[in-house]
């Protein structure tokens, strides 16, 4: 039996083992639910509340639209990560507080997005129709505004999970996300990264996750055909 | 050059939000660390005392003091450069921050030294040959750097030249050098990873920038005139393109920020990022404060500064009052998307930001036209809206 700490890849541990031991393409299966789990779990709320709020913003315009603009402006004025360092240092670090966390610091990115482009349809002439026939806000949000401007929302939930899973990992490899015994793919390369030196396979496989599902959705939404990805004005 | 006043309203604009964002943000800070659950005094105490003790320290350190005072007078500390003492070592944190602030900036001072040349070069190089083998291979490169978390190209560093090549040692072991061997030996990791991480930013950027100018009506008939491709970007677009170009290099280092913070804990290095994460690990609210503003500050100024740079940069913006006066618009800003040519008696889209000239009595304005096969100088008129 392989007991030894940074094991080399074997026909046992496909992966290897990490500082303690353990198989590292299970804990590289098992840190999927995090990474993952957390960051969809974010982005979902994040684009949901960002989407929502923008298309309210755009059609209500006035004061509402000016005063939420400015204030979730002044958020994405904070860098992302310090943010997440900040949360963290006060509240400490739990799953339930990490998937807010990342919503607070994606939820005005996602606000911005979606006001420009419901602001765009709300000029146009079949909304000035709606509107017209005496349409309540509500309707014009979700009848007329909303089908517009899936298609560039979704590719911009698409990009949004990327940055959501850069951070999440970039915490985790601070200390400061997912907690052990649970790990994420963040927390394996912090744990074992004393076996860089050793050049351990062991850091290198939770990496390697992590870039192949970043570059990989990355280059999904590059690849979306254009009246998809791009605001239709 | 002379500038219109339309430019310095909308750069005084542009200032007013930056406070307004300063203070919501520093805001934040304060609440965020403030209004935890538990009470610092207690926390600082531990579970052993006695409520007494708790009540005195809180009088000490001013806790019981309503929040909103307790902001004004933290924010007024920042301002006079009163920064307060740790909670942990009960030293003063302008001093703790001193030093580390140096080794920060000494940092981002080499990577952007470093950056800013290669980075321009191979964006413009790329743009220039753009589908070549070069563009592709830069592209790639520059993609995958920037779908990764820092710490991976970090580690991808140290495997590569630390355990690999065996050129450099891993970790960087304190900046109190002597020789200039060593010296370079300590900062080369950190530099080399936050080179990659600002450099890949700053080249997309400026590859879309001189991208964008190359895609303009006058650069494609400095084109059709039988420029060389070398003349047409340099002569023609380069010049055009420099203020996006700066924009791209002030936003490209705004991503020092966030790189600093886990390149600094990866290699160990003593700047304030590693301050700030040490001070997370032991809860020193004070010093998580500091920290965390002077990142902000740094940050916003630098997104400031490269909004700044676009509105200055922008032609449209640059004409003066006088010739402002004699354009059909009260704002340049306001450019009309589609108009009339009067030559070709057809719509067209004008370019945005060529307007050489107007004539507000007979409503007509001067730009470089592209329209199908017809490039030229014309006359246009802009659709009634």
């Amino acid at each position: 039996m392989g007991w030894d700490y940074f094991g080399p890849m074997s026909g046992e541990f496909w992966m290897g083992t990490d500082y303690l031991g353990r198989d590292i393409l299970s804990r590289i299966l098992m840190g999927a639910r995090f990474t993952v789990g957390i960051a969809l779990a974010a982005v979902t709320l994040a684009v949901a509340i960002g989407v929502v709020l923008g298309m309210i913003a755009a059609v209500l315009g006035g004061w509402f639209d000016t005063l939420l603009s400015r204030l979730l402006d002044a958020f994405n004025g904070i860098p992302s990560l310090l943010f997440g360092l900040v949360v963290v240092a006060a509240v400490g670090s739990s799953i339930p507080v990490l998937i807010l966390t990342l919503t607070a610091i994606y939820m005005p990115g996602s606000f911005r997005f979606a006001r420009a482009l419901a602001v765009n349809i709300n000029t146009m002439d079949f909304v000035t129709v709606a509107r017209a026939r005496g349409e309540g806000t509500a309707y014009l949000i979700t009848r007329e505004i909303f089908p517009n401007i899936l298609g560039p929302v979704l590719a911009d939930l698409g990009l949004r999970f990327v940055f959501i899973v850069l951070v999440l990992s970039g915490l985790s490899f601070l200390g400061l996300g997912v907690q052990p015994p649970n790990a994420d793919w963040g927390a394996l390369v912090r744990e074992n990264i004393e076996g860089l030196s050793l050049g351990a396979p062991a850091v290198v496989f939770p990496s390697i996750a992590i870039a192949s599902l970043t570059i990989s959705v990355n280059m999904f939404i590059d690849n979306l055909p254009t009246r998809i990805r791009d605001r239709s004005d | 050059m002379l500038r219109s006043k339309t430019t310095w309203l909308l750069i005084g604009k542009r200032l007013g939000i930056a406070l307004i964002t300063l203070v919501i943000v520093s805001f934040a800070v304060f609440f965020a660390t403030e209004l935890l659950p538990g009470d610092v005094a207690e926390i600082l105490l531990g579970q052993a005392a006695t409520p007494e003790a708790v009540a005195g320290l809180r009088e000490a350190m001013g806790l019981d003091e309503p929040a909103l005072m307790r902001f004004l007078g933290w924010l007024g500390g920042l301002l006079t450069g009163d920064l307060g003492t740790s909670y942990v070592n009960r030293m003063e944190i302008a001093e703790l921050l001193s030093g580390r602030l140096a080794n920060s900036l000494r940092l981002a001072g080499i990577v952007t030294i470093i950056c800013v040349p290669v980075a321009l070069s191979l964006g413009i190089v790329a743009a220039m040959w753009r589908g070549s083998l070069l563009d592709r291979a830069v592209s790639m490169l520059t993609i995958s750097v920037i779908s990764v978390p820092e710490f991976m190209v970090a580690t991808l560093a140290v495997l590569i030249f630390a355990v690999w090549l065996g050129w450099l040692p891993a970790l960087s072991y304190g900046v109190n050098v002597d020789s200039l061997g060593a010296m370079l030996r300590a900062y080369a990791m950190p530099v080399i990873t936050l080179s990659f991480v600002v450099s890949a930013q700053m080249i997309r950027m400026t590859r879309a920038a001189v991208i964008e100018t190359i895609n303009t009506p006058y650069v494609e008939m400095a084109l059709l005139k039988g420029a060389s491709r070398k003349r047409m970007v340099l002569v023609h677009a380069l010049p055009n393109a420099l203020g996006p170009i700066a924009n791209a290099v002030a936003l490209s280092l705004s991503y020092l920020v966030g790189g600093v913070i886990i390149v600094e804990t990866v290699f160990n290095y003593p700047g304030v990022a590693k301050l700030m994460v040490d001070a997370v690990s032991t809860r020193d609210l004070p010093l998580i404060q500091s920290c965390a503003m002077i990142f902000c500050v740094s940050y916003l100024s630098l997104t400031t500064l490269a909004d700044m740079i676009a509105i200055l940069s922008n032609p449209s913006c640059a004409i003066d009052d006088r010739f402002l006066q004699n354009l059909p618009f009260s704002s340049p800003a306001h450019s009309p998307e589609h108009g009339l040519c009067l030559q070709l008696d057809r719509p067209y889209r004008p370019c945005r930001h060529a307007v050489l000239g107007g004539d507000r009595r007979r409503r007509t304005m001067a730009c470089p036209i592209s329209a199908g096969r017809d490039r030229g100088l014309g006359l246009f008129r802009p659709d009634e809206r």
